[in-house]
C-alpha cells in the first residue's frame, strides 16, 4: 500500500513539475488590453516577389460532401490562372497557385488558410463556398493580413479588410427574386432551406422584405445538409398552398426536395419553385426535368454580353470541363480577374497597397456577367440582377432583369424596411 | 501489451515529454507547433480510447461527445470572453435583439468553464455507462450506440443555430482567460500547457495500468463472466475506465478550441469519432505509447498527405483501416514490441497465454 | 385530421425504405455477427446501378423494374468480395469487422467520388410511378406506395426463402449451431458466402429505392447506415419481425416529429428515442431464447 501512495505522489509531482515547466517556458504574452501586441501581432508578409512567379492559394473541398460542387470551382480557378499567364500573367509574373483541400471539414480551412499564409506565403487565396467555410478563414486572413477572394452567393452582413466577395449579397440575388415575386403578384410565399447560416439568414431577411411587400409567409422549413428526404415537409408545404416556394436549400438535398415534389404532385404551373442554388450543373442532376421553375443569379450561361461567348468555349475546350457554366463558376472565374486588376492598379502585391488601390480607383473590368465595378469600400462588386426560366434543355430563359447593375450592399443600409437597431447590432458584432 | 518493464516505460513518457515540451518548441515553426499541438488533443482524447477500448474491450466509437461537452464549453467561454458584455456576434445575425441563452450565462465564469470541462463528462459518462453496463450491454451494440450518440449530438448542435453556432460552429476568439491568443507568446503557451496535459494523461494510464484495477480492466475485456464469478462486478470497473476515457476526450476537446481557434458540429460527429479510433487501432490500442503516437501519425497523415493528395489521402487511410486491423490487430507497437523482445531474450514469448486470450476473444 | 393521416402515411414510408436498408443488416449482422459498416455504401452501388441501367435502357418505365434484380446482383457480388477477401479472416473477431468495414466504406465513396460525376448524376423515376392514391382526403404519392410494396416483396421473399428452401435451413442450422451444422455436413463457408451475397444485394435493392428518394452520389449511403444499425438492434437480433416492427416505428416516429417540429430536431429525437429504448431493453422487441450467458 505504501508504495502505491509512494508511486502515486510521484505521478502527481511529475504531473505538476510538468505543467509549472510549460507555465515557466511559456513566459508571459499579451495580455486582454494591451493594445499595442494585440493589433499588431501578423508579422511581416513573407510573399516572394522577387522572382518571376507569384504564389497564390486555391482553397476548395476537394473531398468530403462539398467535393460535388467545389470540385468544379477548383478548376476554374486553375483554366483562370492558365488564361493569365498564357497573356504574360500578373505584373509581368506568372501564377504558381498551390492546390489546398479543405476537405468539408471548416477547421481544416482555417489550418489550410494558417498554411497557405505562413508556410507557402501566397499573396493571395482563392475559394471556399459554403458561409461555415468562409467564417472559418475569416479569423485567419485578418490574424495574418492575407487576402481571401470568396466566390459564391451568401447572406450578406459582414465585413472585412481582407476579403474580396466576387459572388452575390442578400440585395444582388434575394431582394430582386423577390422583387420579381411581388411583380408576378405572388401573396402566399413557402420558405425551404438547409438547416445552416446561408438560408436562416437569407430567410429572415425574406421575411422582413416580404412584409413590407404584402407577401404572406405561409411556412417555413429546414433539413439538414446531409439528409435527402424531403417527404414530410413537402407534404406540409402542399397543404400550405403557397403561391411559390423560395427555395435556399444547398446540395444534394435540393434532389431530395424535387423528387418529393413531384412525387406529391406539385408541378411547375402550379407552385413553382424559385432556387438560389440550382444553377446549369445542378438542374440535369435532379433526376426529373425541372422545366418552368426560376432561379435567381447574377450569371446564367445563356447571357448575351461581349466576354461571356469566350469564357463558355474556354471552358467547353478545358480539359476537365464539366460543359456547363454557371454563376458560382463565373464568380470564381472572375475573382482572378478582380485580383489581377487590383495589383496592377496598385502596382504591387502588398495586401495594405491593394486594399488601397481598392479605395482610391475605380476597379472595373469586363467580366461574362457584364462590366463589374468593385465598391472599393466593402469589397464586394456591382452585379445585374437576372431572374431565368429553366427550359427544356437545362438552360435558363431570362424572364426578368434589374434595370441597371445593382450597387453592393452587404449591411442593406439603403432599405428603409431592415430595422436601424437590428443593423446597429450586426455592424458592433461584425466589429 | 508492451513488453517493456514499467520503469523503462516513465523513462519512455520522460523522453517524450522532453520532445513535445522543450524540442518541439525550438524546432518548429509556429504553424507545424499549432497543428502539433492539435494532434496533442486527439492523443489526449486517443489515451482514453486506449484505456477504455484496448484495455477495457469496449469499443467507444461516441468520444465525439465527450469531446463536444469539453470543447464547447470551452468554446463558450472563450466566446463570451471575446463578446464582453454583449451577446456573441453569430446570435446577433438569427434574432439580434433576444437575450443569451440561459446556459450560455455560467460560462462566463472561469472557474465554472473549468469545472464544466471536468464534471459534465465525469457525469453523463457516469450515468450513460451506468445505465449501459448494469444492462450488460457491450461488443457491437455498445458501438453502435454510441455512435449514435454522437451523429444526435452532431445533429442537435447543427440545428440549434442560434444557441450553438450550428454546422458553422464557434470561432473568432480573441482572449484565452485573459491572454490575447493572436500573441505567438500566448499561442505558444497554450500549446505547452496541451503537451504537459497529455504528458499527465500518459502518466495516469501509465499508473492506471499497472494498478490492480488495470489488471481487473484486463480481465473483464477477456473473460467478463469469470471476473463475475470471482466476485467483482465489471460494470464497476467498465465504468471507471469509461468515465476516465471521457474526462480525457473533454480535456482534448477544450484545449482543441484555443488550439484550432474553431469547434464545429464535424468534429464531434460519426465520422471525427471513427477517425480518433483510426489513430489508436494504428498506433496499437493496448499499448500504452500506441494509441497517442497513432493519433498523432493520423492527424499529421491529414495535414501533410491530405494536402499533397487529398485524393489519396482517403485511399491511405481507408487502406490503414482494412490492413492494420486485418494483419496488425495490435497496431505498429505490436511490430516494436515483438523486435525488442526477439532481440532481448528469444522465445520468451508467452504463446499460451496468447493462445487463450485469442480463444476468450473469439467467444465474445 | 391531416396532421394525423400525413405523418403515418408518409412515416410508412420512410421506415419502408429503413426496413430495405437494414434487411441486409439483419442478415450479415443478425445471422453472422458481422458489423458491416460499408452496407451503406452498398445501397449506394445499387443506386448508381440504377444510373447506369438508365443509360443503357431509355426508358425509365422499364429501367427501374430491370435495374432493381441487377443492382441486387452487383451489390451482392461486391459483398461477395468483400466476403471472400476480408471478412472470411475475421469472423472470430467480430468487433473489428466494424473498423475494417469502416476502411472499405471510405475507400467505395472516394472511388465513386472519382468515377461519377461529382455533383451525382440523375436517376428518374419511371412514369407509372406518377400520381397519387387519395386515402381520407390526403394525396399519399404513388412512389412512397411502391416503396412499401418493395420493402414487403422483400420481406416476403427472404422469409420464404429462409423458412421453406434448403439453403434457408442451411443458414438457420449454421447460426443457431456452427459446430453442429458443420458435423451435420453442412458447409458453412458457402453459407456464409451466401448470406453475404443476398444480405449485400438487399443493399442494392434498398439503393434502387433511395435513389427515386434522394440524389444518387457518393455521399448517399453515410446517412442510412447509423439508423439503419439503430433498427437492426432494436429489433432484436436475428428477428426479422423484430426489424420490421422497429423500421416501421422509427419511421412513423421520424415522420410525426418532422411534422411537428422541425427536420432536424426529428432526427434527434428520434435517435434518442431509440438509444433510451435500447437502455431499457438491450435484446431488442424481440429475442431467441438460448442458454447462453448473455
Amino acid at each position: 500500500m505504501s508504495t502505491t501512495s509512494k508511486r502515486l505522489r510521484a505521478l502527481v509531482a511529475t504531473g505538476a513539475f510538468a505543467t509549472t515547466v510549460a507555465l515557466v517556458l511559456a513566459g508571459c504574452g499579451a495580455r486582454a488590453g494591451d493594445e499595442t501586441s494585440s493589433s499588431k501581432s501578423a508579422g511581416p508578409s513573407c510573399v516572394d516577389t522577387s522572382g518571376s512567379t507569384i504564389k497564390l492559394g486555391f482553397l476548395n473541398s476537394l473531398t468530403g460532401g462539398m467535393a460535388i460542387s467545389e470540385k468544379t470551382v477548383s478548376n476554374v480557378l486553375h483554366m483562370a490562372a492558365d488564361e493569365i499567364n498564357a497573356g504574360g500573367g500578373i505584373l509581368g509574373k506568372k501564377i504558381q497557385y498551390v492546390q489546398e483541400d479543405g476537405a468539408t471539414d471548416w477547421p481544416t480551412f482555417a489550418e489550410k488558410t494558417e498554411k497557405l499564409l505562413t508556410q507557402d506565403c501566397v499573396g493571395a487565396i482563392f475559394g471556399g463556398w459554403t458561409s461555415s467555410s468562409r467564417k472559418a478563414v475569416k479569423p485567419v486572413v485578418e490574424k495574418n493580413n492575407g487576402l481571401f477572394f470568396y466566390p459564391v452567393q451568401y447572406e450578406g452582413l459582414e465585413a472585412s479588410p481582407n476579403i474580396y466577395y466576387t459572388g452575390a449579397t442578400t440585395n444582388q440575388q434575394i431582394i430582386p427574386a423577390m422583387d420579381f415575386l411581388a411583380s408576378k403578384g405572388v401573396k402566399k410565399l413557402f420558405l425551404a432551406g438547409s438547416d445552416y447560416v446561408f438560408p436562416r439568414t437569407a430567410n429572415a431577411i425574406i421575411k422582413l422584405y416580404a412584409a413590407k411587400l404584402g407577401i404572406q409567409i405561409v411556412g417555413e422549413e429546414y433539413v439538414p445538409l446531409d439528409k435527402d428526404d424531403w417527404t414530410t415537409q413537402v407534404a406540409k408545404i402542399k397543404a400550405a398552398k403557397p403561391d411559390f416556394i423560395f427555395n435556399t436549400i444547398n446540395g444534394s438535398s435540393n434532389v431530395g426536395f424535387i423528387k418529393a415534389y413531384y412525387d406529391a404532385g406539385l408541378t411547375a404551373a402550379t407552385t413553382p419553385i424559385i432556387s438560389v442554388s440550382i444553377a446549369e450543373e445542378e438542374a440535369p442532376a435532379m433526376g426529373h426535368e425541372v422545366t418552368g421553375h426560376y432561379a435567381s443569379w447574377n450569371y446564367f450561361q445563356s447571357l448575351k454580353t461581349d466576354t461571356n461567348p469566350k469564357f463558355i468555349e474556354s471552358w467547353k475546350a478545358y480539359p476537365k470541363s464539366s460543359g456547363v457554366t454557371s454563376d458560382p463558376m463565373e464568380a470564381a472565374y472572375i475573382s482572378l480577374y478582380l485580383y489581377k486588376a487590383l495589383v496592377e492598379a496598385a502596382g504591387s502585391f502588398d495586401v495594405a497597397a491593394v486594399n488601397a488601390a481598392a479605395k482610391k480607383n475605380t476597379i472595373t473590368f469586363a467580366a461574362p456577367e457584364g462590366t463589374v465595378t468593385l465598391d472599393g469600400e466593402n469589397h464586394h462588386i456591382s452585379k445585374p440582377g437576372h431572374i431565368g426560366r429553366i427550359n427544356a434543355s437545362n438552360q435558363f430563359d431570362i424572364v426578368w432583369s434589374s434595370d441597371k447593375f445593382i450597387k453592393p450592399d452587404p449591411f442593406l443600409n439603403g432599405y428603409d424596411w431592415f430595422p436601424a437597431n437590428v443593423r446597429d447590432q450586426l455592424v458592433k458584432a461584425a466589429g | 501489451m508492451t513488453k517493456l518493464k514499467p520503469q523503462l516505460s516513465l523513462v519512455g513518457i520522460g523522453v517524450f515529454a522532453v520532445l513535445l515540451l522543450a524540442v518541439a518548441p525550438l524546432v518548429l515553426t509556429d504553424h507545424w507547433l499549432g497543428n502539433l499541438g492539435k494532434y496533442c488533443c486527439w492523443a489526449i482524447a486517443a489515451v482514453g480510447i486506449g484505456l477504455a477500448w484496448g484495455r477495457g474491450g469496449m469499443l467507444v466509437m461516441g468520444q465525439g461527445v465527450f469531446f463536444a461537452l469539453g470543447a464547447y464549453s470551452m468554446a463558450m467561454h472563450l466566446t463570451l470572453e471575446t463578446a464582453g458584455d454583449g451577446v456573441p456576434g453569430f446570435m446577433v445575425l438569427y434574432d439580434p435583439l433576444a437575450p443569451l441563452p440561459a446556459f450560455w450565462e455560467p460560462f462566463r465564469s472561469a472557474a465554472f468553464t473549468l469545472l464544466a470541462i471536468v464534471l459534465l463528462p465525469v457525469v453523463a459518462a457516469g450515468i450513460l455507462g451506468y445505465a449501459l453496463f448494469k444492462r450488460r450491454v457491450k461488443g457491437a451494440y455498445f458501438a453502435i450506440l454510441t455512435q449514435a450518440l454522437a451523429v444526435a449530438l452532431a445533429t442537435l448542435i447543427s440545428s440549434t443555430i442560434r444557441e450553438t453556432g450550428g454546422d458553422t460552429g464557434l470561432s473568432d476568439f480573441k482572449y484565452f482567460f485573459g491572454f490575447v491568443l493572436n500573441d505567438p507568446a500566448n499561442r505558444n503557451m497554450v500549446y505547452l500547457i496541451t503537451a504537459a496535459l497529455l504528458v499527465v494523461c500518459l502518466l495516469v494510464v501509465w499508473q492506471l495500468y499497472r494498478s490492480r484495477f488495470g489488471e481487473l480492466l484486463v480481465a473483464t475485456r477477456d473473460a467478463e463472466e469469470r471476473v463475475r464469478f470471482l466476485g467483482y462486478d465489471p460494470a464497476n470497473i467498465k465504468l471507471v475506465a469509461f468515465v476516465v476515457a471521457a474526462l480525457m476526450a473533454s480535456i482534448g476537446g477544450a484545449m482543441f478550441v484555443p488550439i484550432v481557434g474553431i469547434i464545429t458540429p464535424a468534429e464531434i460527429g460519426a465520422a471525427a469519432s471513427i477517425l480518433m479510433i483510426a489513430g489508436v487501432a494504428f498506433g496499437g490500442r493496448a499499448s500504452l505509447f500506441g494509441p497517442a503516437l497513432g493519433a498523432m501519425a493520423v492527424g499529421w497523415g491529414q495535414s501533410s498527405l491530405g494536402s499533397t493528395w487529398p485524393d489519396g489521402w482517403t485511399y491511405i487511410i481507408g487502406l490503414l483501416f482494412i490492413v492494420v486491423i486485418l494483419f496488425l490487430p495490435k497496431g505498429l507497437s505490436s511490430v516494436l514490441a515483438r523486435f525488442t523482445t526477439a532481440r532481448r531474450s528469444p522465445g520468451e514469448q508467452p504463446a499460451a497465454a496468447t493462445a487463450t486470450l485469442q480463444l476468450e476473444e473469439a467467444k465474445s | 385530421m391531416d396532421a394525423l393521416i400525413s405523418p403515418l402515411l408518409n412515416g410508412s414510408a420512410q421506415g419502408a425504405l429503413l426496413l430495405l436498408a437494414a434487411l441486409g443488416l439483419s442478415l450479415t449482422f443478425g445471422q453472422m455477427g458481422v458489423i458491416n459498416m460499408a452496407h451503406g455504401e452498398f445501397l449506394m452501388i445499387g443506386a448508381f446501378t440504377a444510373y447506369l441501367v438508365q443509360q443503357v435502357i431509355d426508358s425509365s418505365d422499364l429501367s427501374i423494374p430491370v435495374a432493381l434484380p441487377v443492382a441486387f446482383v452487383v451489390a451482392g457480388l461486391f459483398g461477395l468480395l468483400l466476403e471472400v477477401s476480408i471478412i472470411q479472416w475475421m469472423y472470430r473477431r467480430p468487433l473489428d469487422t466494424l473498423l475494417v468495414t469502416v476502411g472499405v466504406s471510405l475507400i467505395l465513396q472516394q472511388a465513386a467520388l472519382q468515377i461519377f460525376p461529382s455533383q451525382g448524376v440523375p436517376v428518374e423515376k419511371p412514369g407509372w410511378l406518377d400520381g397519387q392514391l387519395t386515402i381520407l382526403g390526403y394525396d399519399w404519392p404513388l412512389r412512397q406506395v411502391f416503396t412499401i410494396l418493395l420493402a414487403i416483396v422483400c420481406v416476403a421473399a427472404l422469409a420464404a426463402w429462409l423458412k421453406y428452401t434448403s439453403f434457408g435451413r442451411r443458414i438457420r442450422a449454421t447460426v443457431q449451431n456452427r459446430d453442429l451444422a458443420e458435423t451435420a455436413g453442412i458447409s458453412t463457408r458457402t453459407v456464409d458466402r451466401l448470406t453475404f451475397f443476398v444480405g449485400s444485394g438487399l443493399a442494392g435493392i434498398a439503393g434502387v429505392a433511395a435513389s427515386l428518394i434522394g440524389g444518387t452520389n457518393s455521399q448517399m449511403g453515410a446517412q442510412y447506415i447509423i439508423p439503419a444499425f439503430l433498427v437492426v438492434a432494436a429489433g432484436g437480433i436475428g428477428q426479422l419481425k423484430g426489424t420490421i416492427v422497429a423500421a416501421w416505428a422509427v419511421g412513423v416516429v421520424l415522420s410525426c416529429f418532422a411534422y411537428w417540429t422541425t427536420g432536424s430536431l426529428a432526427q434527434v429525437l428520434a435517435f434518442i428515442l431509440v438509444i433510451v429504448f435500447l437502455q431499457v431493453r438491450p435484446q431488442g422487441l424481440f429475442t431467441v431464447r438460448t442458454r447462453s450467458l448473455v
